[in-house]
């Protein structure tokens, strides 16, 4: 650890926002150190023994559900997963219904999921249990952006301060984006968004970044790129005129990043929309960090699910 | 029978009024009116004197959500809240597109509440409130309806909305639009802005009021039609409005006490008891309306009360209802821009009852020999805590529930009679 007198202090993960620098440097110190089981033959340690973990998706995830069981049981906690089919929990029962039956299981974490902007802190706000994040409506999404902070430090040898990273897609709508831009911030990073204005959050004018409707622009001398995924469902909208319009101006290709730094990471939370969003040859290219946020995720859910368990 | 109150407060003087019956016969300095023969003479121990206020847009919720509110607790609400008439809107179940809703309600507000507080159905301006359709005006205007409106589902067609001005100037009656663009907000959470964008929410923009605003006003002054704009939420709607009234069109519109006590950073945390519609603005909105009622290019006050149960309200933000229960705290609210000299007490007169009156053709008192002994006496320093035991209405949905406040109405006398 990287500081003896270091104590957690959250009873819930809801946002990066929450978290000092030390928080995030202590957590993802101990990220490392679960990275280590992951790599063992037996990958399970007894930590979490006779804890309960309840995983609430009450909207569909399979990827970030699956991470967090992972998680868990590497811990050898209990999980137990509740989602959307199958529950009433989507059947117009309240939130502070759910709040009180969960409440009545007495676990020890529970790992949320929700389509509605402050779910969790609702959650959080009702249950006497850790609260973990794992996305609320376009809000937050906190472990997504710690498992990227942890690539991202992998990438560039601990060094955060003074790095370009351009967040480029769906920034309205995107709890990813929220969460890192605040994180990077706090680590120094200059973060710059791109895409169309119709995919700009209102009052993006005063978030500390730089913002671009150009790729070619914002990518010059980038140290990382992270694509958003893009909601097939904003063109219905009426946001965008076509998905072809969309990948001539926003798709990231080999071509774009001749203009970024010579060492650049490409991160992307998934699912990829391959060839609307980014481009194969990117995506699949040596500087991809795609398949090691994967990875990285589980030993940051580990992270995460034991400090809140365990508060240490 | 003649009867006396003495020793109130008229707008700071110490006061004697003196009535019969239903109607205002005096009102003088304390002791210096001579009293009939026989006249019961009340104790006013310096309460502030205030006409009853006109409410000319609440919910009642009935038919059809009486589990919310019902005529019978709406207007208890209204009677201690001193309210002495309240326009009630349509968006009913069935909706009060019709005579026998029209007459139902009625008798409903005749028999709970006889002599007091009055309710006025306000009449669906179109079949369902659909937006399409012209109510049937001259059945609703028969069976009582003192105004027109669609409040609640905001009208996307120009067109249907100008029918509706015309039509509804043959009987006299003054349409109350509900501005909002519904094409700029759909599902909207809260106001659009920095702060929507951060919280991840939709959000609607002021843009939406104001340009439905300025569609009517052009309108009215088309057709030399008067309308009225409901619930004004923010300056730019302001400033619409005042254009409107430069240029002579007969405009006038309404605020209501939440837009000038509250702003949008309310809403942090995702407090779900401060959704309302239209959504809470910023500051400087908040400001912008209360120069809008000093200065009368808003000409009155309203609650908007929209009461909802807790289970409604108790949970995320996208999934709550909107509105705030109002009537109960409407005076205490208001009086308290007057004890911050933000507001004069005359304005309180002006804003809760001689200007709905005028707008709406409804008798008030102006405390003139003959008019209505409608008033109620109100105690500007006693603390109290809206909650399930004070809050006279079913419903408990108010941004202040648990707070303490100032200032109580204690005692209300409508047509000369003391209903508490």
């Amino acid at each position: 650890m990287s500081d003896n007198r270091y104590l957690w202090q959250h009873k819930d993960l809801l946002d990066t926002s929450q978290l000092s620098r030390s928080d995030v440097f202590h957590l993802l110190d101990l990220a490392r150190s679960f990275e280590e089981i992951n790599k063992r033959p037996v990958r399970k340690v007894p930590t979490l023994q006779g804890r309960t973990i309840v995983l609430l998706f009450v909207e569909n995830s399979t990827r970030t559900k699956t991470s967090f069981d992972v998680a868990g049981k590497r811990l050898s906690a209990d999980t137990h997963a509740l989602s959307q089919s199958g529950s009433s929990l989507n059947k117009g029962e309240s939130l502070l219904d759910t709040a009180l039956t969960l409440q009545a299981m007495n676990p020890d974490v529970i790992v949320v999921r929700h389509s509605s902007s402050g779910a969790s802190l609702f959650l959080a706000n009702h249950l006497s249990c850790g609260v973990v994040n794992a996305g609320d409506g376009w809000h937050a999404h906190p472990t997504q952006a710690l498992l990227d902070c942890y690539s991202l430090r992998k990438a560039w040898n601990g060094e955060f301060s003074g790095k370009r990273l351009l967040i480029l897609g769906d920034i309205a709508h995107s709890r990813v984006a929220r969460s890192n831009v605040v994180l990077l911030n706090k680590l120094g990073v200059h973060v710059r968004l791109c895409g169309p204005r119709t995919l700009m959050p209102a009052g993006v004018a005063s978030w500390p970044v730089e913002v671009y409707s150009d790729l070619d622009e914002a990518v010059k001398n980038v140290d990382a790129v992270m694509c958003l995924r893009l909601q097939l469902e904003r063109q219905q909208a009426g946001l965008l005129p076509s998905l072809a319009e969309y990948s001539r101006r926003f798709c990231l290709t080999a071509r774009h990043l001749e203009g970024a730094c010579h060492s650049v990471s490409i991160l992307h939370p998934g699912p990829l929309n391959r060839g609307l969003e980014i481009a194969d040859e990117v995506a699949d290219s040596a500087s991809s960090l795609i398949l090691d946020q994967v990875a990285a995720g589980v030993a940051v859910r580990m992270a995460v699910l034991y400090l809140l368990a365990t508060r240490k | 029978m003649y009867s006396c109150i003495k020793n109130v407060l008229h707008l700071e003087a110490l006061v004697d009024l003196l009535f019969q019956d239903d109607r205002i016969v005096a009102m003088g300095p304390a002791g210096h009116i001579p009293l009939p023969e026989s006249c019961s003479v009340t104790d006013g121990e310096k309460l502030v004197l205030m006409p009853s206020f006109i409410d000319a847009h609440v919910h009642l919720r009935e038919p059809g959500f009486e589990y919310k509110e019902t005529i019978e607790t709406g207007l208890n609400a209204a009677l201690h809240g001193g309210f002495g008439q309240v326009m009630c809107m349509a968006n009913t179940r069935p909706v009060n597109d019709n005579a026998q809703v029209t007459r139902f309600m009625l008798e409903k507000a005749r028999k709970s509440h006889p002599d007091g507080p009055k309710l006025h159905p306000i009449g669906a301006a179109t079949k369902n409130l659909a937006g399409e359709e012209l109510a049937p005006v001259a059945e609703l205007k028969e069976a009582g309806c003192v105004a027109l409106s669609n409040d609640g589902r905001p009208l996307a067609s120009t067109e249907v909305m100008r029918r509706i001005l015309e039509y509804a100037a043959d009987f006299g009656l003054t349409v109350i639009d509900h501005c909002e663009d519904p094409t700029l907000a759909v599902n909207w959470v809260m106001n659009e802005g920095e702060m929507s964008g951060r919280l991840g929410l939709k959000g609607q923009p002021v843009v939406g009021e104001a340009l439905q605003a300025a569609r009517d006003i052009m309108l009215a002054e088309y057709l030399r039609l008067p309308v009225h704009i409901a619930h004004v939420s923010s300056a730019l709607t302001v400033d619409v409005i005042k254009w409107g009234k430069e240029r002579g069109v007969n405009v006038t519109a309404e605020t209501c006490p939440h837009y000038l006590l509250l702003d949008e950073t309310s809403l942090e945390g995702y407090n779900a008891a401060c959704k309302v519609s239209p959504p809470l603005r910023t500051k400087a909105d908040r400001d912008a309306l209360l120069s809008a009622i000093n200065d009368g290019t808003i000409d009155i006050l309203v609650t908007d009360h929209a009461p909802h149960t807790m289970h409604e309200k108790m949970t995320a933000l996208d999934h709550a209802l909107v509105g705030f229960s109002g009537l109960d705290l409407a005076m205490t609210l208001t009086w308290g821009l007057v004890r911050e000299n933000r507001l004069a007490e005359d304005a309180l007169h002006r804003l809760w009852c001689r200007r709905p009156g005028e707008i709406f053709g409804l008798p008030t008192n102006g405390f003139a020999p003959g008019d209505p002994a409608d008033f109620f006496l109100f105690d500007p320093h006693e603390p109290w805590v809206p909650d399930e035991k004070t809050l006279y209405s079913k419903g408990k949905n108010t941004p202040f529930y648990g707070q303490e406040l100032f200032g109580r109405v204690k005692h209300h006398w409508i047509g000369g009679r003391q209903l508490f």
